[in-house]
């Protein structure tokens, strides 16, 4: 058997069903296989960065490995950021690269580039395949090491010589020889007993959960156990979708653009109990004021993130599920008490609100609220990166885990569209909603043609503020308004120094999104006054191909609360006098 | 508190394991003092030994990030521990006159250096012990005038072998 022929089988033996990519010279042995392959579903995106995207957004909504195929060289290089994206979101993700001729590896040959050492720092793992009678073994153990433990990306890096040379007796492995590779599953039981007792000492107990929950399916143990103790949480962003937005013990996201009541509980609680989630700095400010009261246990199936960022009491590696449910077995019920009253006072005092007039422009907040009137309670939600999706993550009404993608960790600008094109691939069921700024939609834009061929029904909402909102939003809070290079209208005629809107300002919006959208065969429709707002999305969501409704919107809306970087979460900006 | 660290990360043996293991050090921001990698009695597993100077919690963080790549038995810490046996070696070129060459050979043979190369102007020496050792010997030579040295960097063994094959975090 050929080695390209080892590639499809493996991939099938691993009940890969999807592939998405883009071929090229050294990748034609494979793809002359895949040509005859039914059964493997190749979606061809219109840029490498995209595929990875799309495959991430697939393993994302669907909890499958996502897999990539692309060429050498430059197809190899387009990876680079969607591979540094699922790495930092723990997305399980198998990328296949081609390589040139072993003979040729390090000779500068065509289209030759150092896959391995370009990727090592971004991925989980990574391997050049060198000899064809390693390649099944391989591909068996990146699966296996994409999506257990704490799942990530790996890069295969395949020569051309290697795809076309044979094997004599080739059978897909059964086991894995990784001898120093096991994660820890269990937690100790010790330790989780230190934790229940410590549950019912403290007076104001805190969950801070993210990502871990999802990736691990935890999200009904993890419920199990609010309804056993009540115990106050707040999500991050990667978490988000594991508690119902509805939930009465349910505080919001923490952190820079957290909800205040999140931040307020988190900067009270005397037992923070962390769960899959790694300390971010945009979640914690500076470490040295972060949950200065509290004994902090900390559960995670990756024992490098324990004590990583913050000091450590309490100590547990293992799965976020098997935990949670050990942990819900062991502790004590616990009813509401003070502690939970006064988490819900500042809910209910300090909600996150915007004001949206019935004249005059459409602020992008009232959008996405008034998405949730119309949205399929099942739909998923994909963001882009920028204020849009910190205003998601405040205002859309999440329910479910894997139905809301964003990148969090790298906060990748062009994310959005194909992530959603993959999440619409892996369920075709299901309502997919893109919602994406001006800005990031640019930076992948070509993907729209994909979704239109493949009859892909993504519905994209493009908030249109004609700027770098979020970061238009930091020079106007802490670089005196110095609005430099965030302006996507600005031309030759505009002033050396802007400091924002004036008469002059060029009024037209370019790109057209309207008339790129039908370009591709995109229904395109467009929204600039408060009462049109509606009627958009109703008619956008019931489109039954894929759409891109433009909201025009107030362009110099700023994301509240705000905590600044570099400040304590105690100190709120609320955009309010 | 920052110090001296010795770190034996026992690894399979896979091409590149070396970068591998620079390379997240490195990442990461921290300083390798030395790093030396080289095959064991089992051809499946591969050895290497750095030296790294950091503060405890760095030093705990990098133990587990090593722990963490996939390639990884065992990372052990011994700069506390006792039972390991830590060697380094060292080939120095002196500057030396004819009236102190009988000083330089008297105080070699002290610290058991050998004269690899005997010149008129210069003398090759090597020596190997614990780094402690060469460290002091490196401070008596110095005035004799050095030209150079080349370290090998420290590598260490434990005393009695009970390290076994498939397991992580021991000791
Ligand atoms: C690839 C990439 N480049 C740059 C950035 C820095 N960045 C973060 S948010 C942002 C602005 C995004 O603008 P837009 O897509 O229009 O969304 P908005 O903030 O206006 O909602 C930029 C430039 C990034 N996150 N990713």
């Amino acid at each position: 058997m050929k080695g390209a022929e080892i590639v499809i089988d493996a991939l099938k033996k691993e009940g890969v069903n999807t592939v998405f990519g883009y071929p090229g010279g050294v990748m034609i042995p494979i793809f002359d296989v895949l040509y005859s392959t039914p059964e493997i579903r190749f979606l061809l995106t219109r840029h490498e960065q995209g595929a990875v995207h799309a495959a991430d957004g697939y393993a994302r909504s669907t909890g499958k490995v996502g897999v990539c195929m692309v060429t050498s060289g430059p197809g190899a290089t387009n990876t680079i950021t969607g591979i540094a994206t699922a790495k930092m979101d723990s997305i399980p993700l198998v990328i296949l690269s081609g390589q040139v001729h072993t003979n040729s590896i390090g000779t500068d040959a065509f289209q030759e580039t150092d896959m391995v050492g370009l990727t090592r720092s971004i991925c989980k793992h990574n391997y050049l395949i060198k000899d064809v009678n390693d390649l099944a073994k391989t591909i068996k153990e990146a699966f296996y090491i994409a999506r257990s433990g704490r799942p990530g990306p790996v890069s295969i890096d395949l020569p051309v010589n290697v795809l076309n040379s044979k094997v004599k007796n080739y059978v897909y492995p059964e086991n894995i020889h990784l001898p120093g590779y096991k994660p820890v599953i269990q937690g100790n039981p010790m330790q989780i007993e230190k934790l229940a007792r410590a549950i019912e000492r403290a007076k104001k107990p805190l969950l801070y959960t993210g990502g871990g929950i999802i990736s691990s399916g935890a999200t009904e143990v993890l419920h199990g156990l609010l309804d056993k103790t009540q115990i106050p949480i707040v999500v991050t962003l990667m978490g988000l979708g594991s508690i119902p937005y509805d939930h009465p013990c349910f505080l919001g996201m923490p952190g820079m653009h957290g909800t205040i009541a999140a931040n307020k509980a988190l900067t009270e609680c005397d037992l923070l109990i962390a769960v899959g989630v790694r300390f971010d700095d945009r979640v914690t400010g500076p470490l040295h004021t972060f949950a200065q009261q509290a004994t902090i246990a900390h559960i995670d199936i990756d024992a490098a993130e324990i004590g990583k960022n913050v000091k450590t009491h309490l100590p547990i590696v293992g799965d976020a599920a098997h935990v949670l449910t050990e942990l819900t077995e062991r502790v004590k019920p616990r009813l509401k008490d003070a502690w939970n009253d006064r988490t819900e006072y500042w809910k209910e005092k300090f909600p996150t609100r915007y004001e949206q007039k019935d004249q005059g422009t459409v602020i992008p907040q009232y959008v996405i609220d008034a998405l949730n009137q119309v949205i399929d309670p099942e739909a998923i939600v994909v963001t882009d990166v920028g204020q849009h999706q910190m205003w998601t993550a405040l205002y859309h009404h999440f329910r479910k885990p894997r139905h809301f993608l964003s990148s969090g960790g790298l906060g990748t600008m062009g994310f959005g569209l194909p992530a959603a094109m993959g999440a619409a691939l892996g369920n075709p069921d299901k309502q997919v909603v893109c919602i994406t700024g001006d800005g990031g939609l640019q930076m992948n834009i070509q993907e729209l043609a994909t979704c239109a061929i493949n009859r892909f029904p993504v519905k994209i909402i493009v908030i249109n503020n004609a700027y770098l909102g979020m970061v238009r939003q930091w020079q106007d809070l802490f670089w005196n308004k110095k609005y430099s290079q965030v302006c996507l209208k600005r031309g030759p005629d505009c002033p050396q120094e802007c400091r924002g809107l004036d008469e002059h300002c060029p009024p037209d919006y370019i790109p057209d999104f309207v008339k790129v959208a039908e370009a591709n065969s995109v229904k395109g429709l467009r929204a600039a006054k408060p009462g049109e707002v509606l009627p958009t999305l109703k008619k956008g969501l019931q489109h039954t191909g894929p759409v891109l409704m433009e909201f025009l919107v107030s362009r110099e809306e700023n994301v509240y609360p705000m905590v600044s970087a570099g400040k304590p979460l105690t100190d709120i900006l609320t955009g309010e006098e | 508190m920052v110090e001296k660290h010795t770190i034996i990360i026992t690894v399979t043996n896979s091409p590149g394991v070396l970068a591998r293991i620079s390379g997240l050090l490195f990442q990461r921001g921290y300083n390798i003092e030395s790093a030396i990698g080289a095959p064991t009695e089992d051809p499946d597993i591969y050895k290497v030994i750095l030296v790294v100077q950091e503060s405890d919690e760095h030093i705990e963080q990098i133990v587990k990030q090593l722990n963490k790549l996939i390639g990884t038995i065992r990372v052990v810490d011994i700069s506390h521990k006792d039972n390991y046996i830590v060697r380094e070696y060292i080939i120095l070129k002196l500057e030396v006159q004819q009236k102190n060459r009988t000083d330089l050979l008297e105080l070699a043979r002290h610290f058991n250096a050998h004269a690899i190369d005997i010149e008129t102007d210069h003398i090759i020496m090597e020596l190997s012990g614990n780094p402690r050792k060469i460290d002091r010997f490196i401070e008596l030579v110095r005035p004799f005038g050095i030209k150079e040295y080349v370290r090998s960097g420290e590598f260490a063994m434990s005393e009695y072998q009970k390290s076994k094959k498939g397991e992580k975090n021991g000791d």
